[in-house]
């Protein structure tokens, strides 16, 4: 594949006889006979895919297998390789390195016969479908948008900016490895400090987790050492008691949770912080920023939930204002967890749904998913969160069904479910 | 004449049925492709859980009916049957008994590069 062919590619309009013949092949293809007569355009057109994520890399492969070839997927994307979120905390407490995190796209790539774009886009011509990128322009028949968060670092009072030594380390990545390091110089009897915005964010049980993380590599190296975690929330977001357990149990006297204690001023050069009924300073900082849907959304003006979110339509994930454009993951408005399976389960509606779309036919007009999500509290326990969520067409969201739970109490056998489950996840988004 | 119409009446009819078909198979294989995250691709699990390809239709019921009444005793999978519906159980059943059974590939692993 070469860029060229790529930026040559038309807008796809079908005729009638095109259609028809898409319904047909389409049909037939879901019965696993070949697409015998391949057109020179792909016979259900072209879909581009912004971000190769979990939500991106997944639409992308099941696109392709679903359509049994039929439609052409193109993934823009600028990082060289795929970095893993989840267990990125445990590189912060040891057990865990970013090499074991970091994955090759090329077997997807090659696998799914995707067509792939190494670059950003700047902007998105969404009368003209196309989509700008720093080098050529690309057509597109559907767009999806899978762009994980954005950081709104610009609210953080004192904090106009990002600050080289206070990473968020929220993007596995450099900046984990970095957050690493810092812990590793600071000296026993050291205070570090990570503070949780209000509103959604990736990974509601993410902070907590990442606490108990580093809860435990001081409780081995530098017992005499805290965690204080300043929460601007009222209370714990996600999986509350169980994590209540740790830190009342294990790590009492490590860890010391403040709720209700958003950041008031920050000195970024002493790192001390000021809320309402204190001030501290770090040792080491960690300020989790406020999200928003990743810069892509914002830039095709589709984050038209409080400015920050995109409204989507749970049936195709079509964004509320734009109907060939989908949105999936992190960036969408939602009662939903903003997870790694969540994504992925998003994924898989929208590809249907698309396919479906592009053959003329009426998506599934009720989706129903699950989600399941781990949370580590040392090296080797974890405990879960798991549910399904069915489409209420009254709501007109995805609701969540009865039964879901969370785990009695976190234990060893469940981190070996969460293994499994970070395995699994990896090998269905990137092989 | 009437041949003609016949025959198209007839080729109408199969593209209907396949349609309605193609969409109960798109909604199961949605649903189903969603237990990857644990279980695997098409259901072959890398280890740790239940591969679910090619799993006995009558076992997989079994299980899942009895995680959803609290008959059968599980750690995670009772948040999921007991959010499900029993023709959903009975589709899912069907559908993974239905994959091939295949050896995982390895995953891509690669050493960070240090970008992002």
């Amino acid at each position: 594949m070469t860029h060229d062919s790529i930026l040559a590619s038309q807008p796809h309009t079908p005729s009638r006889r095109q259609f028809m013949r898409s319904v047909i092949y389409g049909g037939l293809a879901f019965y696993g006979l070949p697409a015998f007569a391949r057109a020179s355009k792909p016979p259900l057109g072209h879909v581009v895919i912004v971000g190769a994520g979990f939500a991106g890399l997944t639409a992308a492969k099941y696109l392709r297998a679903w359509s049994m070839g039929n439609l052409k997927v193109t993934i823009i994307e600028p990082n060289p390789q795929f970095i893993s979120c989840p267990q990125s905390n445990l590189v912060l407490g040891g057990s865990r390195t970013l090499d074991q995190l970091s994955f090759g796209y090329d077997l997807s790539r090659k696998q799914h016969g995707l067509h792939w774009v190494k670059d950003s886009v700047t902007s998105v011509d969404l009368a003209n479908k196309q989509v700008q990128l720093t080098r050529g322009n690309l057509s597109y028949d559907r767009l999806i948008l899978a762009p994980g968060v954005d950081f709104n670092v610009s609210k953080i009072p004192g904090m106009p900016a990002p600050v080289a030594d206070i990473p968020h380390a929220w993007k596995a990545g450099k900046q984990t490895l970095q957050l690493r390091q810092q812990l590793e110089s600071m000296p026993d009897g050291g205070v570090f400090v990570m503070t949780i915005p209000t509103g959604a964010y990736r990974c509601p049980p993410g902070p907590y987790e990442r606490a108990c993380q580093v809860a435990h590599y001081f409780k081995q190296h530098k017992p005499r050492s805290k965690v204080l975690i300043l929460d601007a929330n009222a209370d714990i977001t996600s999986k509350k008691g169980l994590f209540l357990q740790s830190f009342n149990g294990t790590y009492q006297g490590i860890i010391e949770y403040h709720n209700n204690s958003e950041i008031l001023q920050l000195d970024t050069t002493s790192k001390t912080i000021k809320t309402d009924f204190e001030t501290v300073k770090a040792d080491v900082l960690n300020v989790i920023p406020p999200q928003l849907a990743g810069k892509v959304a914002q830039v095709a003006g589709l984050n038209n939930v409080d400015g920050r979110w995109c409204e989507v339509d749970f049936v195709t994930y079509a964004s509320s204002l734009q109907p060939d454009v989908h949105i999936i993951g992190d960036s969408i408005s939602a009662g939903l967890p903003k997870s790694a399976h969540m994504a992925t389960s998003q994924a898989k509606v929208c590809a249907a749904a698309i396919i479906d779309l592009q053959m003329g036919n009426a998506p599934n007009p009720l989706p129903v998913f699950a989600n399941t999500c781990y949370s580590f509290v040392d090296d080797q326990q974890a405990m879960h969160v798991a549910n399904v969520y069915r489409y209420d067409p009254a709501k007109k969201s995805m609701v969540s069904a009865e039964g879901g739970g969370v785990s009695a109490k976190a234990s060893t056998q469940e981190g070996q479910y969460a293994q499994a489950w970070a395995e699994n996840i990896w090998a269905d988004t990137l092989t | 004449m009437k041949q003609v119409y016949a025959s198209m009446l007839w080729a109408c009819a199969i593209i209907w049925t396949l349609s309605a078909q193609a969409e109960d198979a798109s909604a199961i294989h949605t649903l189903a492709a969603s237990c990857a995250a644990c279980h695997g691709p098409n259901g072959n699990s890398l280890g740790g859980t239940p591969t679910l390809a090619a799993l006995n239709q009558d076992y997989f019921v079994q299980r899942m009916q009895g995680f959803k009444d609290g008959s059968v005793s599980s750690t995670v999978m009772h948040h999921h049957a007991k959010g499900l519906t029993s023709a959903e159980i009975t589709a899912l059943a069907s559908y993974f008994a239905q994959q091939p059974r295949q050896t995982p590939q390895a995953l891509p692993h690669q050493s960070f590069q240090g970008a992002q």
